[in-house]
């Protein structure tokens, strides 16, 4: 006992300075913004909006069948098979694809373009009528739906970059739910913000094999009442504005969604907001030999987001750059428009599930409020502390102080964000920590009231009070890590500021408060009195 | 200064009265659950639209309620937030059910609302401050979510409280912070409280306060019972509470004091919050007196009457 006590004193001084500078960093403008900088507080706290949302992963899977039903019509016409009908036939089982109208003949051929290392994602089945079923192998299937959500996180944060958020997060959520955790400090228009990442942007041209007609009816009754397994009916205003017509279209588009290189906003000739984009080199390749087989003869249609904008005759070949008017673009939607598209195609719709706006002026008013409140509370504490106490008091705020200290340091130096239910784990952490110190001068009152010297009750006190310290410890922070593991957002940012903060006290309730009584009575005469 | 130096309070004596008095409350509020307010959840667990609005003076209120109705929400609620101390009334909530929103897009409530504001009320004499949004499946999840932490956490502290001490100490602990969670939702329940997200969090808060001040107890059990084993189970425990008495008041009173502060003065947006801490601290420090010390004499009691051994493990030995 007291020994080594300038050492202890030493290291727990050098704690404190490592601490400090994990909030305050280099002292630079007042202490105020020196914090503001390092501690980073959560929305609810500083205002901004708070998005959750739902990555419709089984459309990515549908998607690329999709894809693949129009590659393997293309690969079975180049082996011969003529007649055969490649399709998704069950709406409800989307990663499976059929093939039927093969001669059975033709068996071995087909057998050998499935063959191809192209489908090896697909368990394929043969039956006896000479019809074929791929399904899409669980694991491709994963595949695709982890790579929809990843895709969708870039795009998302993509597009919130461009539109010049300072410190956005975007970032998976929940425990394999497909969904995604938006945070904006500081935007207060969720309504804009919301649109521009749920706009999935799949732009796509598609070539025109019918219409306009006024209605799906009279489509269907213009093809005596059958679509044509390859052709699609789609609505849109199309050029003329106005009411919705329906074309049919090819299923397979021409250009799709991540074969656009570039978009800018632009005026047409008459000074109206259109979107001027730009084909990759291959796309462009392709396009250039549909325009020019075409031109005259056919008209295209530009789709965004399974919607007709545009169609337009084909007069020339064209290369690699065009343009989207007449959708009664203005200025702003131009702008947001091109931006998606510049950023590419979501891979799958989204779906909102939750959205959080906290004005920034409630964020203040709530901290201001609540930080007052707990300041004037722990005064009053300290101040009871020392009326107490008296002398033991000073080593209980000096512990308290110290532990705010040390898990301020923590907050800076791991980036973790402090919310409001983290200020419950931190007034759970200094109920406890006020605890602890009471815990241990009751019990070196009670050894005094024994006949103990100064020295042996400190010494007795510790020791028994570490004990019933640890148990609440421990127990709470095995509790705090449980919630950390198994809560989501505001139940581990509790779980956080606990855990931390009882580590802290650990230190600072045990240990430093030991050190400053050793300090205290290393001063006196033996046999002198505590004040306590 | 000093408040106690030795009471002597036969605790176990009166533990007839606690009984009472916890069932009263824990009744009350598990009827009020059951056949009055119900668990008045937020908008976060139970999916819907809230928006926050702070007009520049009082509104009125009925003409804000026409002002909504005629907007074509019939089914919102609308509560006004009661000034904090020396301030003006002028703050509405405007809350729908997930129903009236999810008709058509997520956010349609909000606009809905946001429309008949500014039909009625010219957009500088209003200014709206907080928006949630919360669909059916994230509230469901979310709430999900909380009870499993809580249940999972519980479980853990149980566990390791089976290894410090003994099963039925982690037992009783888990009883007394059951029965604490269960009288503050109740008492949330009562007063139709909303809770939210953070009121799990004072939940939490209060459970791992009751939790500490529990062991604080048990901890003086354990280490009486092992000095004397003569003694009985009563006496030990009764001396024990005595003995932790003086520090379960500073402590307890000082916590309550910042919390209390935080309810008088902290705003608003904490007073679910700070009420469910000011309940709680009540509640949990209570409890660790009434109801997890009497469970350990009852266990004793009730493993006599089955002609096992009269005696109380005595826990595992405090390693000093």
């Amino acid at each position: 006992m007291g020994k080594n006590l300038a050492g202890k004193t030493a290291s727990i001084i050098a704690i404190l300075v490592v601490a400090c500078f994990g909030f305050v960093g280099i002292p630079h403008g007042s202490l105020k913004e020196s914090i503001r900088r390092n501690i980073h507080l959560g929305l609810d706290l500083k205002g901004g909006v708070h998005l959750v949302l739902q990555v419709k992963v089984a459309e990515a899977v549908s998607g690329q069948t999709d894809n693949d039903v129009a590659r393997l019509e293309a690969d079975l016409e180049k082996a011969g098979i003529v007649g055969a009908s490649v399709g998704k036939l069950d709406p409800t089982h989307l990663d499976t694809i059929t093939i039927s109208g093969t001669p059975l003949a033709k068996s071995s051929d087909v057998r050998s373009v499935l063959a191809d290392n192209s489908y090896a994602t697909y368990a394929v089945a043969s039956n006896p009528d000479g019809s074929w079923k791929l399904t899409m192998k669980p694991s491709a299937v994963k595949d695709i739906e982890a790579r929809a959500l990843e895709t969708s996180i870039e795009t998302i944060s993509e597009r919130i970059n461009k539109l010049g958020v300072s410190e956005p997060t975007v970032q998976q959520y929940g425990l394999g739910a497909n969904e995604i955790l938006i945070e904006l400090p500081d935007v207060s228009d969720p309504a804009r913000v919301q649109d521009i990442i749920q706009s999935t942007a799949r732009l796509e041209i598609h070539q025109v094999a019918g219409g306009p007609y006024a209605s799906d009816q009279d489509a269907l009754q213009a093809n005596s009442g059958v679509i044509p397994p390859d052709s699609v009916l789609m609505k849109g205003s199309g050029t003329t504005g106005g009411a919705d017509q329906v074309w049919l279209l090819k299923r397979v588009s021409v250009v799709s969604g991540n074969d656009f290189r570039d978009a800018q906003p632009s005026t047409d000739e008459n000074g109206r907001p259109d979107i001027t984009f730009t084909l990759t080199t291959a796309a462009g390749n392709t396009f250039y030999k549909y325009t020019d087989a075409n031109k005259g003869t056919g008209s295209m249609a530009i789709v965004l987001d399974n919607r007709v904008r545009e169609v337009a005759g084909i007069q020339g070949a064209i290369r690699d750059t065009g343009r989207i008017s007449g959708g009664g673009f203005t200025q702003q939607s131009a702008a947001d428009l091109s931006l998606m598209l510049r950023t590419g195609a979501l891979p799958a719709s989204l779906e909102f599930l939750e959205t959080r706006t906290v004005g920034a002026s409630l964020g203040a008013a709530s901290i201001r409020q609540g930080v007052e409140a707990a300041i004037g509370g722990m005064l009053l504490v300290m101040v009871a502390l020392l009326i107490y106490y008296r002398g033991a008091g000073v080593n209980a705020i000096l512990a308290l102080i110290l532990n705010l200290i040390l898990l301020l340091g923590f907050m800076g130096y791991s980036g973790s964000v402090l919310t409001l239910p983290g200020i419950a784990g931190v007034i759970l952490t200094i109920g406890m920590g006020v605890d602890s110190n009471v815990l241990i001068f009751e019990r070196i009152r009670e050894e005094m009231r024994l006949g103990k010297t100064a020295a042996s009750a400190v010494q007795s006190g510790f020791a028994h009070a570490w004990i019933t310290i640890i148990d609440t410890h421990v127990t709470t922070i095995v509790s705090a890590m449980i919630l950390f593991l198994f809560g989501t957002g505001p139940v581990r940012g509790f779980a956080v500021t606990l855990a931390v903060g009882l580590l802290a006290n650990l230190f600072t309730a045990v240990f430093v408060s030991r050190v400053i009584f050793d300090a205290v009575l290393a001063k006196k005469e033996r046999g002198a009195a505590l004040s306590i | 200064m000093e408040l106690f130096r030795t009471t002597n309070i036969d605790w176990l004596g009166k533990k007839w009265y606690f009984l009472g008095f916890s069932l009263i409350f824990s009744v009350a509020g598990v009827l009020s659950m059951a056949f009055w307010h119900g668990v008045p959840r937020g908008v976060d667990f139970k999916g819907g639209t809230l928006v926050y609005v702070k007009f520049d003076s009082t509104p009125n209120e009925d003409h804000l309620r026409q002002a909504i109705d005629a907007g074509g929400i019939h089914d919102a609620s609308i509560q006004r937030i009661s000034g904090a101390l020396g301030q003006v009334a002028n703050e509405e909530v405007i809350s729908l059910p997930e129903s009236s929103a999810a008709d058509t897009s997520h956010d349609a409530g909000r606009e809905r609302v946001l429309a008949a504001l500014n039909n009625n009320y010219h957009d500088s004499h209003f200014e709206v401050q907080q928006v949630e949004i919360v669909g059916p499946t994230a509230g469901k999840q979310l709430q999900k979510q909380a009870w499993l932490a809580t249940i999972y956490s519980l479980i853990g502290m149980l566990v390791y409280l089976w290894f410090r001490f003994e099963l039925i100490y982690g037992v009783a602990a888990v009883v007394a912070v059951f029965h604490d969670t269960l009288i503050t939702v109740g008492a949330f329940s009562l007063t139709n409280q909303e809770i939210t997200l953070t009121v799990i969090a004072a939940i939490l808060t209060l459970i791992g306060y009751s939790m500490n001040d529990t062991i604080v107890v048990f901890d003086r059990i354990r280490e009486n019972l092992a000095l004397s084993r003569r003694e009985s189970l009563t006496d030990v425990v009764n001396r024990s509470i005595n003995q932790t008495l003086s520090r379960t008041v500073i402590a307890s009173g000082l916590t309550f004091l910042t919390v209390l502060s935080l309810y008088l003065f902290g705003g608003e947006v904490l007073h679910g919050f700070s009420f469910a801490l000011v309940v709680g601290i009540l509640i949990g420090t209570y409890s660790s007196i009434a109801v997890a010390a009497p469970m350990l004499v009852a266990y004793q009691d009730w493993r006599a009457s089955k002609g096992k051994a009269a005696t109380l493990p005595a826990g595992k030995r405090a390693k000093s």
